[in-house]
C-alpha cells in the first residue's frame, strides 16, 4: 500500500483550493442567515416577497439554487487544477 | 388503511430487483482485487459517480421521510431538504479533493495518512461502524414499512428479503455493482419524481369539504355538557358499558348514523363558538383492532381508517356556486401552485393517545383546518414548534439540528468512500458537482411532491412515510408501481453502500490496520465479504427489532454522530498543521460518545424509545450537535497542543 507517500509531500497541496474556501464561507453565511431568521424572527418568514411567495419559500429555493450555481462556478474556476493533480498522481 | 397488494407493483418490483442482482453478478466477474472491491478500481466515470452520490444520499429517509413530513406538516419537512443539501457544500468545497488525495479505500485511510497510527485506524473504523449501523437501522425499518402495503408481506419478511438481496449485491461485486445500482436508482428517482410533479401541477387543486366535515361553530357555553351538544346537533351520544373511555376528555363521540361504532370529534372553543373537529380512532382491545369502535376490516360490521389529505377551501377566484360544492383550479404553474396553496385552507392531522383505565390505549387522529399561510412557513411540526415559543431551548434545539445537517453530510462514511471510486481529485470534484445538481433538483421536487400528497386525498393517517407512493397511486396505478419499486431500490442501494463502508472498516481498518493481520489481496476481499454478511445479518436483526421507530428520527441520530465524531478531525487535519494523532483519536472518541450519550439521554428518546416521561431527562434539548461538535473540536485542539511537543513520537505510535 503506497498511500502514505502522499503524506510525505508538502502539506499545502492537500488543502482545498482557496477560491473554494471563499465560496464555502459565502454559502455558510447565506445558510446561517436563513437559520437565524427561522430561529429568532420566524414571523418574517411568512411575509410575501414576490409573486405570492413568502420569504420561507423564496429563501429556501434560493439556498438550493445558489448551492448548485456555486458548485458549477467552482467547477469552472478549478478547470486548470487538473494538471497539478495529475502530476501528483504520477509522482506517487 | 388496508392496502391491497397490486400485481403490477409486484411485477415491476421483482423486475427491478432481478435486473439489479443480475447486473451485480455480471459486474462481479470484473472486480476480484481489493482495489476493485472497495473502490471499483478508481475507474468509475465522474458523471456516473456523481449520480451515484445522489443515489447514495437520497435514501429512504430522504425520499419517503421528507415527502411524508411535508405532506403532514408542510414547510418543516423542507427544512431537512435545505439542510441536507447545504451539507454538500461542505463536502464539495472543503472535503472532496483532499479526501481523494489522502486516502485509498476508507475514511480512516485519509485521517491516518499523515500519522500511520493504529489508534486512528481503530477509532475511525469504529466510528464508521457506529454511524453506518445507525444509518442502516432506519433504512431496514423503512424497507419493512414499504413492503407491507406493496407485496402484502409482513414487516420481518420485508426486512429479511431486502437484507438478503443487499448482501447478495455487496458480496458479488462490492463497489462496482453498488455504484451502478446507485446510478440507476439516482437517475430513476429524479426522473420519475419530476414526472410526478408535472402531473401534480397539471392536476391543480380540488377542494373537498365532504370527506371530513367540521361541525359548528355552535353558540354554546364553554362548559356545556356532551348531552347538550348532542341535543343541539340532533345526534345521540355513543354509549357502551365496557368501553373504558375516560369520562373527562376533550373528545365527544356520537353513535354512527348507520351501523355500529361511533364518530369521534374533538371539542375546540373558538371566539365564534364551539367547533367539533373530526377524528379517527384506532384501539386495540382484547387482541382485536378497532377502528372508531368497530373491528378493522371492509365487511358490513367493520370499519377501516379513511384516507386523508384534503384541501377544504380555495382562494376566492376559484370558488363558484355554493361553498359545499367541489371547486377546482385546473392546471397550475410551479409558482402559482405555491401561491394558491398559501391562500387556501387544508385539513392537517395531528395524533394523540387516550389512555384507558384498563391499561389499553386509543390512538386518536384529529383533523384541523389549517390556513395555507401556516403550511408554507416553518414551525408547524412539533419538533420545530420551539422556534415560535419564547423559551431558548426550542430555538437552540433548532440551531443544533440545522448545524448537524450542515456538518453531517461531509462526514458520512458511505458518502466519503465514494471519493475513491473515481480516478483523481478533479473527477472527485466533478462528480460532487453532478451530485449536488441532481440532489438539488430532487429536493426542489420534494416540496411539490409533499404538498401534492398533502392535498391528494389519498394519505394514510397512521403512516406519513407512505405519502409519496400514495400520491403516485392517486394519479396512476402504474406510476405507483414504478415509484414503489424505485423506493425499494433506494433502500437496496443505500443499504449496500452502508454495508460496504462497514465491511471496509472491519477488513481494511480494524483487522489489517489495527490488529496487523496481513492479508493477500484475495484474502482481504474475502474477509470484507464475510464482514459484509455479518453486518448485513445484524442489520436485518436490528431492522426487525426497531420496527416501530420513526425513520427520519434515526437518520437525524446518524447525522449528529457523524458530524460530532468525524468532521472536526477531518477539517482540522486539513487546516491546522499542529494536529496530532492523539488529538484526532481523542476528538473522534469524545465526539462519538458525547453525541451518542446525549441522544440516548435526551427527552425525545425517553419519550419515543424507552416510553418514559420526557421531563425526567436531564438533557436540556434533544439535538446534540451544537454542544458535541464544538466539544469534539476543542478536544482535538487541547490534546494536540499537549502532545505536539511529542509529535514525532506520536506519529510513529
Amino acid at each position: 500500500m503506497n498511500h502514505h507517500v502522499a503524506a510525505e509531500s508538502d502539506q499545502e497541496t492537500i488543502s482545498p483550493p482557496r477560491s473554494g474556501l471563499l465560496l464555502f464561507v459565502l454559502y455558510a453565511l447565506f445558510y446561517v442567515g436563513f437559520v437565524l431568521i427561522n430561529a429568532f424572527t420566524p414571523e418574517l418568514m411568512e411575509r410575501v416577497i414576490v409573486r405570492g411567495l413568502n420569504l420561507a419559500t423564496v429563501y429556501g429555493f434560493a439556498l438550493i439554487i445558489v448551492a448548485v450555481l456555486l458548485s458549477l462556478m467552482h467547477g469552472w474556476t478549478q478547470r486548470g487544477n487538473q494538471k497539478t493533480l495529475n502530476t501528483r498522481a504520477d509522482s506517487e | 388503511m388496508i392496502y391491497d397488494p397490486s400485481p403490477t407493483a409486484v411485477v415491476v418490483f421483482f423486475a427491478f430487483v432481478g435486473f439489479t442482482v443480475g447486473l451485480s453478478f455480471y459486474l462481479g466477474s470484473r472486480a476480484k482485487s481489493s482495489a476493485g472491491y472497495f473502490a471499483a478500481h478508481g475507474q468509475i466515470p465522474w458523471f456516473i459517480n456523481g449520480v451515484a452520490f445522489a443515489g447514495d444520499y437520497l435514501s429512504a429517509a430522504s425520499f419517503l421521510g421528507i415527502c411524508g413530513m411535508i405532506a403532514a406538516y408542510g414547510y418543516d419537512g423542507f427544512l431537512y431538504s435545505i439542510g441536507y443539501l447545504a451539507g454538500w457544500i461542505v463536502a464539495l468545497f472543503v472535503i472532496a479533493e483532499p479526501m481523494k488525495q489522502l486516502g485509498q479505500f476508507t475514511f480512516a485511510d485519509a485521517l491516518d495518512a499523515r500519522f500511520q497510527s493504529r489508534g486512528i485506524k481503530a477509532t475511525a473504523g469504529i466510528s464508521t461502524l457506529i454511524v453506518s449501523v445507525f444509518y442502516l437501522i432506519p433504512q431496514m425499518v423503512g424497507a419493512g414499512v414499504l413492503i407491507q402495503p406493496l407485496l402484502g408481506f409482513s414487516h420481518w419478511q420485508g426486512v429479511v428479503l431486502v437484507g438478503a438481496v443487499v448482501i447478495t449485491i455487496v458480496v458479488t461485486a462490492g463497489m462496482v455493482s453498488t455504484t451502478w445500482v446507485q446510478f440507476l436508482k439516482g437517475s430513476l428517482l429524479v426522473v420519475f419524481s419530476g414526472l410526478l410533479v408535472v402531473m401534480v401541477l397539471q392536476q391543480g387543486f380540488t377542494s373537498d369539504v365532504t370527506s371530513f366535515e367540521v361541525m359548528g361553530p355552535l353558540a354554546i357555553d364553554d362548559n356545556a355538557s356532551d348531552e347538550l351538544i348532542a341535543t343541539q346537533l340532533k345526534r345521540s351520544l355513543y354509549q357502551v358499558a365496557d368501553d373504558a373511555w375516560p369520562n373527562e376528555s376533550p373528545y365527544i363521540r356520537f353513535a354512527h348514523q348507520s351501523g355500529g361504532g361511533f364518530d369521534a370529534y374533538r371539542k375546540q372553543m373558538t371566539e365564534q363558538g364551539l367547533l367539533l373537529l373530526p377524528c379517527q380512532t384506532v384501539s386495540s382491545r382484547s387482541g382485536q383492532t378497532l377502528v372508531d369502535g368497530m373491528p378493522l376490516g371492509r365487511g358490513d360490521e367493520q370499519r377501516e381508517l379513511r384516507p386523508v389529505g384534503h384541501l377544504t377551501k380555495l382562494p376566492k377566484e376559484f370558488q363558484s356556486g355554493s361553498s359545499a360544492s367541489a371547486n377546482s383550479t385546473g392546471p397550475l404553474g410551479p409558482i402559482e401552485f405555491l401561491d394558491v396553496l398559501r391562500r387556501s385552507e387544508v385539513m392537517l392531522w395531528s395524533s394523540g393517545t387516550i389512555s384507558h383505565p384498563d391499561g389499553t390505549a386509543t390512538k386518536i387522529y384529529t383533523a384541523k383546518p389549517t390556513s395555507g399561510n401556516k403550511i408554507l412557513r416553518p414551525g408547524e411540526h412539533p419538533r420545530f414548534a420551539g422556534i415560535r415559543e419564547a423559551s431558548w431551548s426550542g430555538k437552540i434545539n433548532f440551531l443544533s439540528l440545522m448545524l448537524a445537517l450542515f456538518c453531517g453530510t461531509a462526514s458520512l462514511p458511505h458518502i466519503l468512500i465514494r471519493y475513491y471510486t473515481v480516478k483523481d481529485g478533479d473527477a472527485a470534484r466533478k462528480s460532487t458537482i453532478v451530485g449536488i445538481a441532481s440532489i438539488g433538483c430532487f429536493y426542489v421536487l420534494t416540496l411539490y411532491l409533499g404538498l401534492g400528497a398533502m392535498t391528494s386525498g389519498a394519505l394514510d393517517v397512521t403512516n406519513n412515510n407512505m405519502a409519496a407512493p400514495l400520491l403516485a397511486r392517486s394519479i396512476s396505478p402504474f406510476l405507483f408501481a414504478i415509484i414503489s419499486a424505485i423506493a425499494f431500490t433506494t433502500v437496496l442501494g443505500t443499504v449496500s453502500g452502508l454495508i460496504l463502508a462497514s465491511s471496509g472498516a472491519v477488513a481494511h481498518d480494524i483487522l489489517s490496520g489495527v490488529l496487523g493481520l496481513t492479508f493477500s489481496e484475495t484474502q482481504q476481499v474475502r474477509v470484507a465479504k464475510m464482514a459484509a454478511v455479518v453486518v448485513g445479518i445484524a442489520a436485518i436483526g436490528l431492522g426487525i427489532l426497531f420496527q416501530g421507530l420513526n425513520v427520519s428520527y434515526l437518520v437525524g441520530w446518524a447525522f449528529s454522530i457523524a458530524a460530532s465524531a468525524n468532521l472536526p478531525a477531518l477539517v482540522m487535519l486539513l487546516f491546522w498543521r499542529r494536529t496530532t494523532a492523539a488529538g484526532i483519536i481523542a476528538s473522534i472518541t469524545v465526539g462519538m460518545f458525547s453525541s451518542l450519550g446525549w441522544i440516548l439521554m435526551s427527552a425525545d428518546t425517553y419519550d419515543k424509545v424507552y416510553g418514559l416521561d420526557p421531563a425526567a431527562s436531564i438533557i436540556p434539548f434533544s439535538q446534540p450537535g451544537i454542544v458535541t461538535i464544538p466539544l469534539s473540536l476543542a478536544t482535538l485542539v487541547v490534546v494536540s497542543l499537549f502532545t505536539s511537543g511529542r509529535a514525532s513520537g506520536s506519529a510513529a505510535a
